[in-house]
């Protein structure tokens, strides 16, 4: 009993009181503003949006639901491209030292771009928006992954080179049984990394590409002056954000050694 | 088939930014089959770089050296090797990482079953066939080397080769190793070559120490044969008045001869 009561007060308290007081400052905010709305009515209107999260009236308009999943399906589909090519092109800039001198200028160089400055050329070369939403994705995360793998791959200890060495073990068994696994818990730092930015970007690139999407939709309830809606999509983005973080936690939990 | 080791003239230098640093030069020595050699030294004096030559991780600048009548080109299942700090696969269960060893070897020619029994014998013999499905980290320290022994055994070497494979180890875990060992090799007729800075483990378990003077361009200053008896009993030879003066000489070896200027 007293041990729960110790559990509550550390792990569940300092929370509540974080977000009660966030609340707290927000209302008071809105009581001193016309426009901006308080903590209950965004409630209330979020209910209502959430009662009907599949609606298709027009392409325009649209459920919360299909936006999230859309937007969803951008950053899945830009970022698993990223994986297919990041993940083999960290693993052979990190073997090959040829390779990676080659290679390092480029990286360094194109890595501090905002992903939204791909946007136009994305728009130029397919002449669509939403492939060009899924560039700009695609090049946002390919980054992290192309470095953390290849760190992965070079900071492999000595002693498992020598292991394999001694065992006169082949290339394929090295490379599943010693440089992928070791490899593993920095490609999946990569991966969170990447997802992070991705999730960070698809709301700005949907913006300016427009289409149904969760970033679009923000776009959309400025343009209606709707600010509750607004605020609810701040929250949608974060939350879903960290589910995505919490997600790959997750996974690289279970992969380190 | 013959077992032995044969070292002629060997010399190792390493090109560094301050030119070239000669580790050890004309080196030596002959083992035969089924003995049990221990290299012995002051840290620095190059005993690593000789066990490594051996092993066929590094190539010695001159000099021949053969394994069985063939010389060493690089690492081979002919010589098994047993790292100081165990060096096994964290993401693979002490069967798998006994398995890796045993597929090399013999994976062309025998079935998934026998691969299978290779693995578990050499658990076996290391006592830890109740650990083989266990990972590395949670095992004892003493556990993970005794698997390195059984990985590098369950390759059949001509040659087991064992880089300080006790030092990081508790003193008495240490003893326990040493005595199991003693047991393997005696079982096993195993052709030893192990790297050391622990005196009486070296008199313990040695046919014949080989003592190393210091580096830079070490090389082999004596050769100390152990008579003592097998098998040996480290309590009888406590009170043993010949394993004390090869002790003794071991010692003044190193503390006398080859005395390192304070650091």
């Amino acid at each position: 009993m007293i041990k729960l009561r110790k559990h509550l007060a550390e792990h569940w308290v300092p929370p509540l009181i974080g977000i009660a007081l966030f609340l707290f400052i927000w209302s008071m905010l809105a009581q001193g503003s016309e426009t901006l709305p308080g903590p209950a009515k965004t409630w209330d209107s979020a209910v209502v949006l959430f009662s009907d999260p599949f609606y298709q009236k027009t392409p325009n308009d649209q459920g919360i639901g299909w936006n999230i999943l859309n937007s969803l399906g951008r950053v899945g589909i830009g970022f698993g491209l990223a994986a297919l090519i990041g993940i083999p092109l960290g693993f052979m800039i990190g073997r090959f030292g040829f390779l990676d001198k080659m290679t390092s200028p480029i990286v360094s160089m194109l890595r501090p771009v905002s992903p939204l400055a791909w946007l136009p050329i994305g728009l130029l070369v397919f002449q669509a928006a939403n492939p060009a939403a899924i560039w700009v994705i695609f090049i946002s995360s390919i980054w992290p992954m192309i470095i953390n793998t290849a760190m992965g791959v070079r900071q492999l200890p000595q002693d498992y080179l020598n292991v394999a060495r001694v065992l006169n073990l082949s290339e394929w068994k090295v490379f599943t049984k010693i440089l992928f696994p070791a490899t593993l818990p920095y490609m999946l730092t990569g991966i969170r990394l990447a997802i992070g930015t991705a999730w960070l970007v698809i709301v700005a690139a949907e913006m300016l590409t427009g289409g149904v999407g969760i970033g679009f939709w923000v776009w959309d309830e400025w343009n209606n002056l709707n600010v509750e809606h607004i605020i609810i999509a701040i929250f949608v983005v974060g939350i879903i954000g960290l589910l995505l973080e919490l997600m790959l936690v997750q996974v690289a939990k279970r992969f380190s050694y | 088939m013959k077992k032995y080791v044969q070292i002629e003239n060997v010399q190792m230098s390493f090109e560094t930014k301050q030119g070239t640093f000669v580790a050890l030069k004309d080196i030596d020595l002959k083992i035969d089959p089924g003995e049990f050699i221990t290299l012995i030294g002051h840290s620095g004096c190059g005993k690593s770089t000789l066990l490594n030559l051996i092993a066929g991780l590094l190539m010695p600048t001159d000099g021949v050296m053969l394994c069985a009548d063939r010389e060493i080109a690089g690492p081979g299942p002919d010589r098994g090797v047993v790292f100081q700090n165990h060096s096994l696969l964290p993401w693979l269960t002490c069967f798998e990482n006994v398995h890796l060893a045993v597929e090399r070897v013999f994976g062309a020619s025998e079935s998934k079953a026998q691969l299978a029994q290779r693995a578990n014998d050499a658990l076996e013999l290391v006592h830890l066939s109740h650990a083989a499905q266990k990972l590395p980290h949670e095992i004892s320290g003493g556990m993970k080397q005794r698997v390195g022994i059984a990985r590098a055994l369950s390759m059949q070497p001509k040659v087991l080769l064992m880089d300080e494979p006790f030092g990081a180890l508790d003193a008495l875990t240490r003893a326990h190793l040493q005595d199991e060992l003693m047991k393997i090799v005696a079982a096993t007729k195993s052709t030893v070559v192990m790297v050391t800075h622990d005196v009486d483990e070296a008199v313990l378990l040695s046919d014949r120490i080989v003592m190393m003077t210091n580096g830079p361009a070490a090389t082999i200053g004596e050769i100390l044969t152990v008579d003592l008896p097998k098998p040996r009993n480290r309590l009888a030879l406590a009170n043993d008045a010949h394993y004390h003066s090869l002790r003794g000489a071991v010692l003044e070896f190193l503390y006398q001869k080859q005395a390192k200027k304070a650091a």
